[in-house]
Parts: C-alpha cells; sequence; structure tokens
C-alpha cells in the first residue's frame, strides 16, 4: 500500500532477517508483544492511582463491550493490512447493515429473518470491494474509498433522518446482555471466539501463510501457484461479513439504529490493527498483538472517560501512542547507528524545529485564554 | 507514464486514429465521463447549463481544488496526507479565535496566520514522516486525530458564529471585485502556481522522481527527504490557506469542521487520474476530478434526488469513474503494444 520513504529500507531489513537463525526473528516477534503488556500494565496501575472506580468489574464490564464492534472489524482487517491492503469501508458497510436491519423491522420483517438479511448485505458488500481489488485490479484504498461513500450513503438512503428502535429483548441480547448470569458481556464472549479462529486461521493454517506471502511479495507468491485473487476476494468478503456481525451487535447495544451510527470508527479499527505491530505495509503482524493493542487503548480510554476527558480529547493520546509506537523504535535505532558523529547543521535545524513548535503552543494557549476566559 | 509517446503505432484506419489520439490523452476518460453526465443532467434539468449554475458549482469546489492540489503532489510522493481535515479544523478555529478578538485587523493578515499555523503543523507531519521513518499513512492518522483533538481542547466545545465575524472577513470569500468570487480567483491562481511548479521546477519534477522510484532519486542527486518534508509541508500551507477560506465562506468554525474532508480529496486526486502508488498525476486531471465531484453534487441536487440518496448516488458514480477509467487505461496501454 502507501509505504513511507523508507519502506524499502525496512523491507530489506526484514529480508536479511529472515535469513537469520530462526530464533532471533521470533524474539524480534515477541518483543512488541510484551511492550504491549507493559504499558497496558502501565495504564492500569496509573488508572487504579487517579481514580477509584477503575479497578470495577461492573464498570469493566460495561465498558468492554463498547469497543466490541471495533474489535469484531479488526479481526478481518489484520488480515486485509497483512496483505498489504487496506479497508476504508468497513464503518460505512457496518451502518448500511444495521440500517437496511432497521428498516426491515420498521417495515414489520421478523427480527432474526431482518438480522439475516443484513448479513447477506454486509456480506455482499465485502464482495463487491473483493471484486473490483482482486478481479478489475484496483487499488484497495480507491475503492474501498468509493465504497465508503456509497456504503454510507446507502445507511442514509434506508433510514433518512428516522431511527429505528424498539426492538425485542432476545435481540438486544447480542449487545447488552451478560454470558450466563457472570460480568461477561456476550458480545465480549463472541469476539473472543471469533479471535481464536480468526488467530488459529493466521497463524496455524496455510490460508494465513499466505496472507504473510502475500504481503511480502504478491508477485512471487502468485508465481508460486497460490491463488492470490482469491484469496484476497475471501479477505474482503470475511471483512464485509464482519462488518455486518459489528453493525448487529451494535444495533443490539444501543436498541436503535441511526444511519450515521460509527461513523469514523474505520480509523479506530485501524488504529488498533496498526498499533498492535500489524506493518501497514504488509507481511507482519499476530493476532495476538492486535487483541492486545484492543485492550490497550479500551483500557486507556476508559480511564481517560472517568476523569472526564471529552472523547475527541482522547484522540490525542491515542494518535501520540500511534505515532510514538513506530517513532521510538525507529528513533533508537538511528541514533544508535548515527550517535557517534553529531553534526551541528542538523542539531541547528532541530532546535530550530523545536522554537518554532514551542512559539505555535505559545500562541495556541495565548490566543484561547481571552476567548476561554468569558464564556 | 510516457509510454504512449515511445510507439509509433502501426497503418490503422483512420477513425481508430483518431479515437487513439483522443484516448492517448490521460484525462480522456474523466473528460468523457463528465460530458456524458453533464449531456445526461441537461436532459432531466435544462437549468444546469446557465452562468449562475456554473458560478454556483465553481464556487463550491474552491477550497476542494485548494486542498486537492496539495494532496496531489503528496500522493505523486508515494505518501497520503489524512490529516488535513483536521488541520483546517484547527486553523480554523484559531484564525476565528483571533479574528473575533481583533475585528479590526486587515484580512491579509488573517490569510497570512492561517498559512503560518497550517505551515506549522504541516511540518510536525513531514518532521515525524522523513526523520522518524513513520509510514505516512500512520502518521497522518495519528495526526488526524491529535489534531482534532487540539481543536476541541483549544475551544472547550464553542463555536464561532457568523455575529462573531466582522464583515470584511465575511467577505473575503464571497466578494466579487474582479467578477468571479474572491474564493474562485483564489483557487485558479493555486492552481496555475502548482502546475508551473510541478511541471517547469527543478524541486517540482523532483516530487515525480521521488515517487516514481524513491530508490533511485537519491542516485540521481534528489535530496528525498527535503522534497517529502516539502510536499507535507505545501500541504500544511494549502490547508491553512483553505481553513481561512473556510471560516469566511461558511461563517463559523465549529469544532468539527471539515470533519471528514480528507477522504474528499482524496477522491477528487484519484478521480482526476492521480496514481495512489505514485508518480503520476497531473493538474489539469485534478481540477476535472474536483470538477467531476462538485457536477455530481449540484446535478444531484438539481434533478431532484431525495438528499438522504445523494451519499450513495456520489459513491456510486465516483466508483463508476474510477472503473471507466481503468477500463480506457487498459485498452490504451493494449493500443499501444
Amino acid at each position: 500500500m502507501i509505504s513511507s520513504s523508507s519502506a524499502s529500507d525496512t523491507k530489506s531489513v526484514s529480508l536479511i532477517s529472515e535469513n537469520a537463525p530462526k530464533s532471533s526473528f521470533l524474539s524480534r516477534f515477541l518483543r512488541w508483544e510484551w511492550m504491549l503488556v507493559g504499558l497496558i500494565f502501565i495504564v492500569v496501575i496509573v488508572n487504579t492511582q487517579l481514580t477509584p472506580y477503575f479497578l470495577d468489574a461492573r464498570n469493566l464490564s460495561r465498558t468492554s463491550s463498547d469497543f466490541m464492534e471495533i474489535g469484531l472489524m479488526m479481526l478481518p482487517m489484520v488480515f486485509i493490512i497483512i496483505t498489504g491492503n487496506i479497508d476504508l469501508s468497513v464503518a460505512s458497510n457496518m451502518g448500511m447493515s444495521a440500517s437496511f436491519m432497521g428498516l426491515l423491522h420498521n417495515m414489520g420483517v421478523n427480527i432474526w429473518v431482518a438480522a439475516a438479511a443484513a448479513l447477506l448485505l454486509g456480506t455482499l458488500g465485502g464482495m463487491l470491494n473483493g471484486y473490483l481489488i482482486s478481479r478489475v485490479k484496483l487499488p484497495a484504498l480507491v475503492v474501498t474509498l468509493g465504497t465508503y461513500a456509497f456504503y454510507r450513503g446507502l445507511a442514509y438512503g434506508f433510514l433518512g433522518d428516522q431511527a429505528a428502535r424498539g426492538y425485542p429483548e432476545a435481540f438486544t441480547y447480542f449487545g447488552q446482555g451478560k454470558v450466563f448470569q457472570t460480568l461477561v458481556p456476550f458480545s465480549v464472549a463472541l469476539f473472543l471466539f471469533m479471535a481464536v479462529i480468526f488467530g488459529l486461521v493466521l497463524h496455524r493454517t496455510s490460508f494465513g501463510r499466505y496472507l504473510f506471502s502475500i504481503g511480502n511479495n504478491e508477485n512471487a507468491t502468485n508465481y508460486s501457484g497460490v491463488p492470490v485473487a482469491k484469496i484476497k476476494f475471501i479477505i474482503y468478503t470475511l471483512s464485509g461479513f464482519m462488518a455486518s456481525l459489528a453493525g448487529l451487535v451494535l444495533a443490539a447495544r444501543f436498541g436503535s439504529t441511526r444511519p450515521d451510527n460509527g461513523t469514523g470508527l474505520e480509523l479506530a479499527v485501524i488504529t488498533a490493527a496498526v498499533l498492535g505491530g500489524v506493518d501497514i505495509n504488509g507481511g507482519k503482524g499476530s493476532m495476538l498483538g492486535a487483541g492486545l493493542s484492543l485492550l490497550l487503548i479500551g483500557l486507556m480510554r476508559f480511564g481517560m472517560g472517568l476523569m472526564n476527558i471529552q472523547g475527541q480529547v482522547q484522540g490525542i493520546a491515542i494518535g501520540l501512542l500511534l505515532i510514538l509506537s513506530i517513532l521510538i523504535p525507529s528513533m533508537v535505532r538511528s541514533l544508535s547507528s548515527a550517535g557517534k558523529n553529531i553534526n551541528w547543521r542538523s542539531a541547528f535545524s532541530a532546535f530550530l524545529f523545536l522554537l518554532v513548535f514551542v512559539l505555535f503552543f505559545v500562541f495556541f494557549f495565548w490566543s484561547r485564554a481571552a476567548v476561554i476566559a468569558n464564556i | 507514464m510516457q509510454n504512449s509517446t515511445s510507439a509509433t503505432p502501426p497503418v490503422r484506419s483512420y477513425l481508430s486514429n483518431l479515437v487513439w489520439t483522443l484516448v492517448r490523452f490521460r484525462e480522456a476518460g474523466i473528460s468523457i465521463f463528465i460530458l456524458l453526465l453533464m449531456f445526461v443532467v441537461t436532459l432531466r434539468a435544462p437549468s444546469f447549463l446557465t452562468t449562475d449554475n456554473f458560478n454556483d458549482i465553481l464556487l463550491n469546489i474552491s477550497i476542494l481544488v485548494i486542498v486537492a492540489l496539495a494532496q496531489t503532489m503528496v500522493i505523486i510522493t508515494h505518501g497520503i496526507d489524512l490529516s488535513v481535515s483536521s488541520m483546517i479544523g484547527l486553523v480554523a478555529m484559531m484564525v476565528a479565535f483571533v479574528v473575533k478578538q481583533n475585528p479590526e485587523m486587515p484580512v491579509i493578515f488573517a490569510v497570512l496566520l492561517g498559512m503560518a499555523l497550517g505551515s506549522v503543523l504541516g511540518s510536525f507531519n513531514g518532521l515525524i514522516i522523513t526523520r522518524g521513518n513513520v509510514p505516512p499513512i500512520i502518521a497522518t492518522l495519528g495526526t488526524l486525530s491529535i489534531y482534532r483533538g487540539l481543536v476541541f481542547f483549544y475551544s472547550q466545545g464553542t463555536w464561532i458564529n457568523s455575529f462573531e465575524l466582522p464583515d470584511n472577513f465575511k467577505m473575503l470569500s464571497k466578494g466579487t471585485p474582479l467578477g468571479l468570487p474572491n474564493m474562485v480567483i483564489i483557487a485558479v491562481l493555486v492552481a496555475l502556481v502548482v502546475y508551473y511548479f510541478l511541471n517547469h521546477t527543478r524541486t517540482g519534477r523532483d516530487i515525480y522522481a521521488v515517487g516514481t522510484n524513491p530508490d533511485a532519486a537519491p542516485f540521481a542527486g534528489i535530496r528525498k527527504d527535503r522534497i517529502i518534508f516539502l510536499v507535507y509541508l505545501l500541504s500544511g500551507i494549502l490547508a491553512g490557506l483553505a481553513a481561512v477560506l473556510w471560516v469566511s465562506r461558511f461563517e463559523s468554525a465549529q469544532t468539527n469542521t471539515a470533519s471528514g474532508f480528507e477522504l474528499q480529496t482524496v477522491a477528487a486526486s484519484v478521480v482526476g487520474g492521480v496514481s495512489i502508488s505514485g508518480g503520476v498525476g497531473t493538474v489539469p486531471g485534478v481540477l476535472l476530478g474536483a470538477l467531476l465531484l462538485g457536477i455530481i453534487q449540484n446535478s444531484l441536487t438539481l434533478i431532484r434526488i431525495s438528499p438522504f440518496w445523494q451519499l450513495a448516488a456520489q459513491g456510486l458514480l465516483i466508483l463508476i469513474a474510477v472503473i471507466s477509467d481503468k477500463w480506457i487505461l487498459t485498452r490504451v496501454e493494449r493500443t499501444n503494444k
């Protein structure tokens, strides 16, 4: 997909390391997951110090279901990003499926029939993406950008300015119910079940190996007799299915559907996958890492929410975390290799940039003070 | 990119020769699509073909053109800037605050302030991408949420409304001292400058070189990191300019100003024939891409498609445009062989 200026450098490095003994590759691989575990511990400790409500089982149980739609869509997204592609349409597909179910429900169709029809529509949406990408050979970013608008538009078309509500209790169980009178929400159990299946497929089957190999070198994989086009078609279809499943869970959790449900969630999904160590250029990643990063993001957002920080301001922390997760390792690498000869010109330009950013924030707070004081 | 000039066609009939010449242009696909669309819309709604309506379309796409051109330069280097919408949102809010506090300030200062603030945000993107080796899509995805978060933090959720802005600032985008709205003239100027920059300056050609082959560019004496930094800086500056025009045109700055706009700018570039894998893209193509998006939006209202279905129709038409462009391109490649 979109590769950085240094994509070729990092690619060649990873090729060398694959020739190296297997154990070193494995240890490199494991390090990121341990880093996430460490971060999760830090977040838990900091949050328990800051607020007494953090380690409340009931609170944790309620908040965990808030992230399951993202989680369900993240699973196939890991597959897609590992092959070096992307799917921007997932959140729109989710909205489209949920709205379609809402429309059918408003028309008086049985809720289970409506849900099945929504799953079918979402899967068809995924198939359309897959067809255009694998057969018509359009770039994934372009296709899913188009369907991002198209599917969201269909959602608005289905429901207009209406909302669908009044779902029967048997259905809302999918979003609100708990498993066997425990505190584990049904949606969390569903996510964990799906995560295990997706993880096994990715790491224990030849299909999973093909995904990595497509991400490393699509042409070579194709010439090795792997049905690349078919595999791409399958993963986009899966993505559509999981997006519509997430749509059903969302509708069940809210107990209602509006056409703008889940707008912008695709970026949260991609953030979770990438923070989990899935390489945006393809070829690297693990389901465990993605799951851990979802947990990390969830705990961070929950903790900040308890401290009354607005959702959008929380985005600053998540965005910084995403950038730093890639920036710090690469900074360490470049400092350790070029640390000996500091040249004055780059030190000067670094100082200049720092000055500019400091000035920016001085202006930021100065210009804001007068207006905020009047509120 | 230039493969069409190298192959001389064998003897062929006059008609297919004509078709071949037409189709050689990279912009042929989208031009044909626009003409077809205009024809169909005019049949349904004759008021489409009026000067007033075209003025309307131009006014509506001016901001899109400015930011899409910036996006194009970024995409040509094989990058992407998803943070443009949040940069617009943040700069719009900051400029609106300053203008509200200093209503007597000359309007040109607001414009310069917007571009300066945008340049800081853009250079932050450029810095983490070039010095930090963060892939562009990750870096700008991160700053997309960071800058948007800063908007909320900055304004504490308040809006700047029309009555808080001075009249001369509101007329910045809409005034017509030169016959056309200022905003349209600014967009045309930006397009001309970017066209000259990309085609007739050394740095401009280097942008293509970096996108075509990032590994070979340094061997040709191109400072790759500088070029990549530059395109993100330019993206920030133009987003800053767009932000000032945005506040002036819509007479308000909201916490969600321009949110989702980044995908429109990518759509305009891509529909205009800019290749997402870098190295390919022209200013006329992007202008046509933005024009197509503008015409689609305008005509859907004219032929009375329910507003609720308009987004779906837009998405579908974008898909059709991209698919037909691909179809024509494969035909061209086949003819050239």
